[in-house]
């Protein structure tokens, strides 16, 4: 039996019944008295000069209420890097330039949005289209043209990472693979586009609804783009129709409807439309990848040299941090002991590209799993065997770099090399491919400066028992309530009924970074588990009180029952205690405070979890389509708090970083995105989806909550990779470059048929 | 120039003035104020928005509002009977069957009206049931297990 109550069992989520009735009220659902329609006007070009913005025709149509543009702004640039001035490169408003086809010049507010729209083509902007660039390969030459002003080669950020000596250890390796990899862009797809109603009024507070990921970041950001003081600027996350990467960034709808109900004292609200959510918001970065491996004849890796520029797009976004963690996700989950990477991030006149699922990972591990096939292949060793042989185990230290506690890699293998031995002989033209991944628990990196703790949490214990739980942690539809509200219970002991939580609200809540870089349930949870245990000391006092308990006795609470551990038949209600508790207090309701900041834990993360994936495939020879017939992922994330929210992130990554090896991507032409419609962006539908098998192995990791690790955007990294070598498996063509389209499948197969 | 639109949402009855160009979607969201239905997409490609129409799954910003006059509308807001959840709500809360919940309500929706239609569907016709459906969140396994569920019989005791 499991020592806990909560924890580990399977529950409904807090805000099921709301969203399963169609009643949980989205920024997208919003409207207030007096509201009006908001709508961005963007740039038709990839690059050109703002020479000269007309509203006047626009402002004399019936229902306009107010126009701004980038005069209208303080003319600041916006960025999460407060420690980096340099990469706030982003005015949202151009004043001068516009880098892509989207970039924002003006927006309107209007008694609806069909006055708005028609307005927007009132506006009239006298542009100087400028020589543009689209890729960054030629970005980073001489000749390119400029792309932010003193910005040499269009080199917006360089990383490097090294440990041991690399040169020395390829002169020792018995075999060495030089192979490269292009990892193409997507898009998030979250159901729910961006959007936000902001009230500004006239007591000079500004109030923003939005569909966010990081209400404290927004906050933050836009008092600084608009000059409020931050305790000014409240930002408040109704239930959010998805994220994965897209919203923990200052968009267009927030600041653009906070500019304008400034203007005019309103609330103003802008909804994208599907259309402008493809074009005009960011999207996973494009990386150009080159990897030297070297190894001995029995498979040891010595050396792995990684060099990767990414497409950066008109902007830094979180591109930076997405080009730092692909580099230190290529040397997971192994063991090498000389590594080298550098990256180059380059700007170019496309959409911006940022953070999304995996940030970064996917990437890497596509080309790094690749590539550790075709190294086992030359060397004649099996798939498993390289892995278990250079893969990471528990206590491991990622030389200068991260320290990592809890591993189960070895085991996750055992159970994919048991599931790949039961599939048995398969078909002709299946094949299984494997990826193995690992993943950060939350990052340590504080660029954006942040004075408060990563996390924090309040526990307040009302009269009757009802807990209310005030987290900064915003849930975006991936359960953070849900986990946060069981941690809260568990510690208490107390059922997750008795349990409310506030979260995402400025106004409310204690500062948080948000949901990204999978942190929220060991920092969040970190927080609310303190914030709890906190709570819970303070009633203890009245209980060991009421009860007389000889001090050597321990005490706890379980099932509202707060007893002797040792006798537990010795106690007292739970519901009592709490009432006396605040009457022998004056009155004063029990507060806990928590809060979490990493430290001593290297460079990265506190904590990091593992897994391995097989993918199986159905390859039709004759045409190059191909079927995710069966995904299967052995994976660890130490304690798991919510198991029916461990499974939907498992799967539902299946159908993202499925559709990332499958089929997603957004060819363009000359800057202008080709597919920005979810008819013409092939996504995994129902009939697409494999089936889906999950080995659980248990880990434990002690800087967790309850032991409790990342389980949301590792899972991301795998798929591709897994597809690329099942493809492989199955029909012998090895493609290098995503997506693995039936198109290309097939060309690589005439090409072998060619070569005989 | 507008419109008169008669028809029956969830059981209630409605006269509207409409202009003829409004999509079913919008009368529902923006006129009724019944904002279950969502809009993922502007091309019916997305299936947030789809309801119940005479019986048969409709995405509800595929047609004019005045195509539904005088029809009989079912959105998820009329799923539930009063408290009473419908069993396939139930079994999307059991199964962890959604989310973030913005392309729930057509799931809900796109499954009542496949096993009105067929009350015993396969496995392989619930998945071509909400195959009209896009959903970024759970990768759909969860979806099809509670349908299946619900097929099953599990949830006989809520209706």
């Amino acid at each position: 039996m499991s020592k806990y109550s909560v924890i580990g069992t399977r529950v409904h989520r807090v805000d099921g019944p709301e969203k399963i009735t169609g009643n949980a009220k989205y920024t997208f659902d919003m409207v207030l008295p007096n509201m009006l329609y908001g709508k961005i006007l963007r740039s038709p070009h990839p690059h050109a000069k703002i020479l000269k913005i007309d509203t006047s025709k626009a402002e004399k149509l019936i229902g306009v209420k107010a126009i701004v543009t980038g005069k209208d702004t303080i003319g600041k640039k916006q960025g999460i890097w407060r420690r980096f001035p340099e990469l706030c490169d982003e005015e949202i408003l151009c004043r001068e330039k516009v880098r892509y086809i989207g970039d924002p010049v003006a927006a309107v507010a209007a008694v609806d949005e069909d006055t708005a729209e028609e307005a927007l083509d009132l506006i009239e902007v006298e542009y100087e289209p400028l020589p543009a660039v689209f890729d960054p390969l030629e970005a980073i030459k001489e000749e390119a043209p400029q792309i932010h002003e003193g910005v040499e080669l269009n080199i917006n950020v360089t990383r490097h990472i090294e440990w041991g000596d690399v040169d020395e250890a390829f002169k020792k390796c018995d075999h060495i693979r030089e192979d490269q990899f292009k990892c193409s862009s997507q898009a998030h797809v979250c159901m729910e586009t961006h959007d936000a109603v902001a009230s500004f009024d006239y007591g000079g507070k500004l109030t923003v609804w939005t569909s966010t990921q990081a209400s404290y970041y927004i906050q933050a950001l836009l008092a600084g783009m608009l000059g409020l003081r931050e305790g000014d600027v409240r930002v408040i996350k109704p239930p959010t129709g998805g994220g994965f990467g897209s919203k923990f960034e200052l968009d267009s709808t927030q600041f653009c409807a906070s500019v304008l109900s400034m203007k005019i004292c309103k609330p103003v609200k802008i909804v994208l439309s599907r259309e402008e959510e493809f074009t005009a918001t960011k999207r996973r970065t494009p990386m150009y990848y080159y990897l030297k491996l070297g190894a001995k004849k029995d498979g040891t890796l010595l050396a792995k040299e990684v060099r990767v520029i990414t497409d950066g797009g008109a902007y830094t976004g979180m591109g930076a941090t997405a080009l730092y963690l692909t580099g230190f996700f290529s040397s997971f989950p192994y063991k090498y002991p000389n590594y080298r990477y550098d990256g180059y991030r380059a700007y170019t006149n496309t959409a911006p590209t940022s953070a999304m699922r995996g940030f970064g990972a996917p990437q890497s591990t596509f080309a790094g799993e690749s590539q550790l096939d075709m190294m086992a292949e030359d060397l004649g060793i099996d798939q498993i065997e390289i892995r278990r042989k250079n893969g990471m185990t528990p206590d491991y230290e990622v030389p200068g770099q991260a320290f990592i506690q809890s591993c189960g890699l070895h085991q996750c293998l055992d159970k994919i090399d048991e599931h790949i031995k039961q599939r048995g002989k398969l078909p002709p033209n299946h094949g299984i491919g494997i990826a193995s991944y690992g993943f950060m628990s939350g990052g340590i990196f504080n660029w954006f400066d942040t004075p408060y703790a990563f996390s924090a949490a309040l526990v307040r214990i009302n009269i009757d028992g009802k807990v209310d739980l005030f987290t900064g942690a915003c849930d975006i539809g991936q359960g953070s309530d849900t986990t946060l509200s069981m941690i809260c219970a568990e510690e208490l002991g107390i059922g997750l009924e008795d349990i409310r939580i506030h979260s995402g609200d400025t106004g409310i809540c204690p500062a948080d970074l948000g949901a990204w870089g999978s942190r929220e349930t060991l920092m969040n949870g970190n927080a609310v588990k303190m914030a709890a245990a906190d709570a819970k000391r303070q009633l203890m006092e009245f209980a060991a009180a009421k009860l007389g308990v000889n001090i050597v006795y321990d005490m706890d609470i379980k099932d509202r029952w707060i007893h002797l551990v040792d006798r537990p038949e010795r106690g007292v209600s739970y519901f009592d205690i709490v009432k006396e508790a605040i009457r022998g207090r004056d009155g004063e309701v029990i507060i806990g405070r928590g809060h979490y900041t990493p430290h001593r834990k290297g460079m990265i993360s506190p904590a990091y979890s593992f897994g391995v994936q097989a993918a199986e495939v159905a390859v039709d020879v004759e045409t190059g389509r191909y079927k995710l017939v069966n995904v299967t992922t052995a994976h660890e994330s130490g304690t798991v708090i919510n198991p029916v929210g461990i499974e939907g992130q498992l799967e539902g990554a299946i159908m993202m970083a499925g559709g990332y090896g499958f089929c997603e991507d957004q060819p363009m032409d000359e800057g202008k995105i080709l597919n920005p419609s979810i008819a013409d962006y092939k996504l995994i539908r129902s009939l697409d989806m494999p089936e889906t098998e999950i080995l659980e192995v248990d880990t434990y990791e002690p800087e967790g909550p309850f032991g409790a690790k990342e389980a949301g955007e590792g899972l991301t990294n795998p798929t591709a990779g897994a597809i690329a070598n099942a493809v492989y498996k199955a029909v012998g063509v090895r493609i290098n470059n995503l997506p693995i389209t039936p198109e290309k499948v097939f060309r690589a197969l005439q090409e072998k048929k060619k070569k005989g | 120039m507008k419109k008169e639109l008669k028809l029956t949402v969830n059981g209630q009855p409605y006269e509207l003035y409409v202009n003829p160009k409004t999509l079913l979607v919008q009368v529902l969201r923006d006129h009724i104020g019944l904002t279950g239905s969502k809009r993922g997409c502007n091309d019916s490609s997305c299936g947030a928005c789809t309801v119940v129409l005479n019986g048969m799954a409709v995405k509800s910003c595929s047609i004019l509002a005045m195509q539904a006059n005088g029809a009989e509308v079912l959105t998820v807001e009329g799923l539930a009977d009063g408290a009473k959840l419908h069993p396939l709500q139930k079994a999307f809360l059991d199964h962890g069957a959604f989310q973030c919940g913005f392309c729930t309500s057509g799931m809900l929706m796109a499954s009542r009206a496949l096993l009105e239609e067929n009350p015993k569907p396969t496995k392989e016709q619930i998945k071509e049931g909400i195959d009209g459906n896009i959903c970024r969140c759970t990768g759909y396994n969860s979806i099809i297990r509670a349908v299946t569920a619900v097929v099953k019989g599990e949830y006989k005791e809520a209706k």
